[in-house]
């Protein structure tokens, strides 16, 4: 068998090299090598959503990528939402409508999100529900998550307007 | 998951020379949303994973008018749910890829993984076969051609032998005044598996009042999914019509040998084929005449 691998990738936005075998998921590389424990496991079969990331602009579940398979690439997690300003405006929108109870689902929440917010500044509630799918919440019932993302995404628009006035 | 080794060649020889070395103990990776899973649960053992998404011949989405579509084996959902040119050639196709799994899942998930798993409810897979769709296979011996219909043999079963990868899916050209619609029944409208799916595809006659070609394929109530031959040919020749398609939908109902499991009964299944038939056939008419299906899946 094989040793230990050495990947190298940008996560968010900071070069990040580490040793991993490769039978390693995404999911426990950054959990348990890299530490960031904010990408949370839930059914590690690719039904729940908790462990969504962006891999390459895309959303991804991490337990179903090979630690190995992100050599090269870009990876995007909870913790790399914020800016220096403060939270990103989906993490505003979720504490102000109250979309999590106990918030295991929220890290795949935001990522989700973002990753449609990045395809569609505006998209129609049904399509937040469709695209949300693959994102299981057992406490909210989804309504708050929707109105949460409904508002984020209003936000990141009149800033997007502020923007190009100024 | 069992520790293995990992290879990303870029060269297709090279990919072809590692499953050889290894035979029943190397496996491909494309997206890896099946075959991670059923690793870790223990279902595949393997010693080497081959990862093929660096192959230029896997990763190919190309199309042309003459040679129609040519789908690398390890392209991901969404890149060809999102491809103009397939939206507009093969809105059937897309009715089956863009419903597999989750936004995330299709973020990987391949058609070459979908064949590859040959589930009997692959969504992929009927939606395939009605329109003529041909597997490449290679493997360091040569090249060999599969059609779609024949690929799959048993549940998780397929004509692959050993050392053999399957490249790429070749569409053929769409044909003037034809078109193809995919519907599936499930409970709930995304992350499910399909009860049955229903793949139709016609062509018009010249004056669009009679159907020149028709192929229908059911998925989910076989071993492997189904090409309804004698329910696709009852349609040639034929006016479009309600009658002509309630008699090709009981054609349908007639094949397969449906069973009950957790998502439903034998009997439910053969009702749904019907139904299903109807209605891809009614969507199938509507694109084949130029215009967009209302409704969504199911």
């Amino acid at each position: 068998m094989d040793g230990k691998v050495r990947v190298q990738a940008t996560i968010n936005g900071q070069p990040v090299e580490f040793l991993c075998e490769p039978r390693q998921s995404l999911l426990e590389c950054l959990r348990d090598i890299l530490d960031l424990t904010g990408t949370k496991e839930g059914c590690s079969d690719g039904n729940c959503g908790a462990c969504s990331v962006l891999l390459n602009g895309r959303l991804v579940n991490s337990c179903l990528v090979l630690g190995v398979e992100i050599d090269g690439g870009e990876v995007t997690t909870v913790e790399g939402l914020a800016g220096p300003d403060g939270l990103h405006p989906l993490q505003q929108a979720f504490i102000d409508h109250a979309a999590l109870q106990c918030g295991y689902c929220t890290p795949g929440m935001l990522l989700a999100a973002k990753a449609l917010l990045d395809r569609d500044p505006d998209p129609s509630e049904e399509r937040i529900r469709q695209w949300l799918a693959g994102n299981l919440c057992r406490c909210t019932g989804y309504d708050r998550i929707v109105r949460a993302v409904q508002d984020a995404a209003r936000r990141m628009r009149r800033d997007a307007d502020v923007h190009a006035e100024g | 998951m069992k520790p293995f080794q990992y290879r990303a060649p870029t060269l297709l020889g090279e990919a072809l020379s590692l499953l050889a070395s290894a035979g029943q103990r190397a496996r491909a990776l494309a997206g890896g949303t099946d075959l991670l899973v059923q690793m870790r649960r223990g279902l595949i053992n393997a010693d080497l994973i081959v990862d093929v998404k660096k192959v230029f011949e896997l990763n190919r989405l190309d199309f042309d008018p003459s040679d129609g579509l040519t789908i690398g084996a390890a392209v991901p959902l969404c890149r060809i749910c999102e491809s103009p040119e397939v939206a507009q050639h093969y809105p059937g196709l897309v009715d089956a890829l863009s419903i597999i799994g989750s936004v995330a899942v299709r973020s990987r998930a391949t058609v070459g993984g979908n064949l590859c798993n040959a589930a009997p409810s692959a969504d992929s897979i009927p939606a395939l076969i009605v329109h003529g769709a041909v597997c490449t296979v290679a493997s360091r011996e040569g090249t060999r051609q599969v059609p779609v219909a024949r690929f799959c043999t048993g549940p998780g079963q397929t004509v692959l032998g050993p050392g053999e990868l399957l490249v790429s899916v070749r569409v053929p050209p769409p044909r003037p005044r034809s078109g193809a619609r995919y519907l599936r029944f499930t409970p709930r409208y995304e992350m499910d598996i399909a009860v049955v799916g229903v793949a139709a595809w016609l062509e018009l006659s010249e004056g669009l009042t009679t159907i020149a070609n028709a192929r229908i394929a059911l998925g989910a109530v076989a071993p492997t999914p189904l090409l309804a031959v004698e329910a696709g040919a009852s349609l040639v020749g034929r006016t479009p019509s309600a009658a002509a398609f309630a008699e090709a939908a009981a054609l349908a109902q007639s094949i397969g040998a449906p069973i009950s499991d957790v998502r439903g009964t034998a009997a439910q299944r053969r009702h749904l084929v019907g139904i299903l038939t109807r209605r891809a056939l009614e969507g199938a008419l509507q694109r084949a005449r130029g215009a967009e299906p209302d409704g969504r899946q199911g």
